[in-house]
């Protein structure tokens, strides 16, 4: 690699660069920022990840494989890259005043979230099996951190705890399933190991083995059943702006990597894997729907919701062997996350506007006459429990509807079928939220913040304009192929 | 290509088997006069005072994270100045670039007051 050839790459990955640098930058200046001034740090942060977002939109269409084939920019990238941008700046405008109510305002907060954007992004652009692993260490160790942010207080400290070991235990699984890996094929490179698989050269057992360690190390990542054992605490104890962008931002990086390695390397071994997907998929929608049934506080619901919705992403990638459902596949399954993304950032700017204080305010029982004393929040959190449980137009039901019809394509109906069951039964508990709000007595408190707001009824606002006008988006999620 | 590991193996069940039979060995051979004194926690052959969960002072485990983060920079530097030639302008860049993000760090845990233990 020479000079002319390093700045090359650096072009090519500019928006992970920009964040990376006003990371550093925004650590040092944050230094001279009084804690009265805080909002200043939030605001900078915020139009660090702008600017970055400007540079990745203007540049949509670029593609190029630089750092010697460790990094691969395509619209699957690009994709995910504004994704992962807009959660970040998100974020922000939701940490903001809750930061401030919860006595939490801490410069570090917003460095910690550029840090762990950057990851994100590194891992939407990694295209060996090394990149995946360092990405995975930059998204994950701000993150724990962050989950600990509210220290001392005791279920922040349990949460981020928990979450470093067990996060750590799956990263531990992630680098030995590298190995395996490596040691089956003598390389790293996902194009390497495609080569290596056609060439006859590699070794099946071990590659199955390592494949599946990655599948198991990710699936910690983003909560699939049976590794989803860390979530309901972690993101009940996390505080709540933090569970918001961890509930998107770490789940739709850990698709990344897992749509990434296994469409782009391992479709030959899609008939050792494919009935281990099958079984995961089914198993995580079945268990998270079925579990959130029975919860009260509204975080532990929505922590169960997200492991029921890893299931529906996953099943796009049950048919990833089948060269002509592969391209449906990723738009299917990039789509399915987006429409989750605001989905989920509507409930939960909901939420953080709700809670009180120590903990209060999370209970069902909290939302109780909140279409009365708050109408505007009742609506945006109706919107979003509609999109959850996936009733038309709003963006949650085109979410399911494209991965079913991806699930169809590759001829896997029954799966399908436990899918829709599994929709009807969440309706139970998403619902229930709406009943609560609309048609029982209450006294709900909630604070009347505008960035809040407007971050609540944008999305909610998104979910059924964009959910009726469906059709660019969708096209955009298809032309994100992989290269 | 296995049959090149056996040696391994080899040596791994012997050691193993080493460790299990000195072990047995002092058990079923060594006597045995259990007193009070014996009874009690190991503390370098000091005699024990106090509950085990005493507080300590935090600031060991900052010197530990600080040394971590400087040691590994060292670490880096090694290998770089034996290849410092072959490298060039490039990685001149390269490890300037390494050292200011370590600086940033740096200056961060100096202006956090990490430095003053008193």
């Amino acid at each position: 690699m020479n000079l002319s050839n390093a700045s090359a790459s650096l072009n090519a990955i500019l928006p992970l660069v920009v964040v990376i640098l006003w990371a550093c930058a925004l650590l040092l200046v944050d230094l001279f920022i009084t804690k009265e001034r805080k909002g200043l740090t939030a605001l900078l942060a915020a139009i660090g990840m702008l600017a970055s977002l400007i540079i990745t939109l203007a540049r949509l269409d670029l593609e190029a494989v630089v750092f010697n084939g460790m990094v691969t920019v395509d619209g699957f990238s690009n994709f995910l890259t504004v994704l992962f941008l807009g959660s970040g700046i998100v974020a922000v405008a939701l940490s903001y005043d809750y930061l401030k109510r919860m006595g939490l305002e801490k410069g570090e907060y917003y460095v910690l979230l550029l840090f762990t954007v950057s990851g994100m992004m590194l891992m939407a652009v990694a295209s060996d099996l090394i990149v995946v692993f360092l990405a995975l260490e930059l998204l994950s160790i701000p993150l724990y951190v962050l989950a600990g942010i509210a220290t001392p207080r005791l279920d922040s400290e349990e949460s981020s705890l928990k979450y470093f070991l067990l996060g750590s235990f799956s990263t531990g699984i992630v680098v030995y399933g590298i190995a395996l890996v490596f040691g089956a094929t003598g390389t790293t490179s996902l194009a390497g190991i495609v080569d290596a698989i056609t060439a006859g050269s590699a070794g099946m057992g071990l590659l199955v083995a390592g494949a599946a360690m990655l599948l198991i190390g990710l699936g910690f990542k983003v909560a699939l059943v049976p590794f989803h054992m860390w979530t309901p605490d972690v993101y009940q104890g996390a505080p709540s702006s933090v569970t918001a962008f961890m509930a998107i931002g770490a789940k739709a990086a850990g698709f990344a990597a897992i749509l990434r390695i296994f469409i782009q390397a391992f479709p030959a071994l899609s008939v050792d894997l494919t009935p281990v997907l099958w079984v995961l998929a089914a198993l995580t929608m079945i268990l998270g729907n079925v579990v959130a049934i029975a919860q009260r506080n509204i975080k532990r619901l929505l922590a169960y919701s997200s492991i029921a919705n890893a299931g529906y992403i996953l099943l796009a990638l049950v048919p990833y062997g089948q060269s002509d459902v592969a391209a449906d596949s990723v738009a299917s399954a990039l789509f399915y996350l987006l429409a989750y993304a605001f989905t989920s950032f509507t409930a939960w700017s909901v939420v953080i506007a709700l809670e009180q204080v120590e903990g209060k305010g999370l209970e069902l029982e909290d939302y109780a006459g909140l279409s009365r004393r708050y109408p505007i929040l009742a609506l945006t959190m109706t919107v979003a429990m509609l999109s959850f449980t996936g009733v038309p137009p709003t963006l949650g039901f085109l979410g399911k509807f494209y991965v079913f019809r991806t699930l169809l394509e590759g001829g896997f109906p029954g799966l399908a079928v436990i899918g829709v069951v599994t929709s009807l039964i969440s309706a139970y508990y998403y619902l229930r939220v709406v009943v609560y709000m609309y048609m029982r007595e209450g006294e709900p408190q909630a604070i009347r913040d505008p960035w809040l707001y407007i971050a609540a009824t944008a999305s909610a606002i998104c979910l059924v304009v964009l959910g009726i006008f469906s059709q660019p988006l969708f096209a955009w999620a298809s032309q994100a192929m992989l290269h | 290509m296995p049959q090149e590991y056996i040696p391994i193996a080899v040596l791994i069940i012997l050691a193993t088997g080493l460790a299990f039979l000195v072990v047995a060995i002092g058990h079923l051979f060594g006597p045995r006069r259990p007193t009070q004194r014996k009874g009690q926690p190991y503390e370098s052959g000091m005699r024990p005072f106090g509950p085990g969960t005493r507080r300590m002072p935090v600031h060991f485990y900052l010197v530990a994270v600080l040394f971590i983060l400087f040691d590994i920079e060292v670490v880096f530097f090694l290998p770089w100045a034996i290849v410092f030639r072959q490298l060039g302008l490039f990685g001149l860049i390269e490890m300037i670039i390494f050292i200011v993000i370590l600086l940033v760090g740096y200056i961060y845990a100096w202006k956090k007051g990490a430095f003053e233990w008193e």
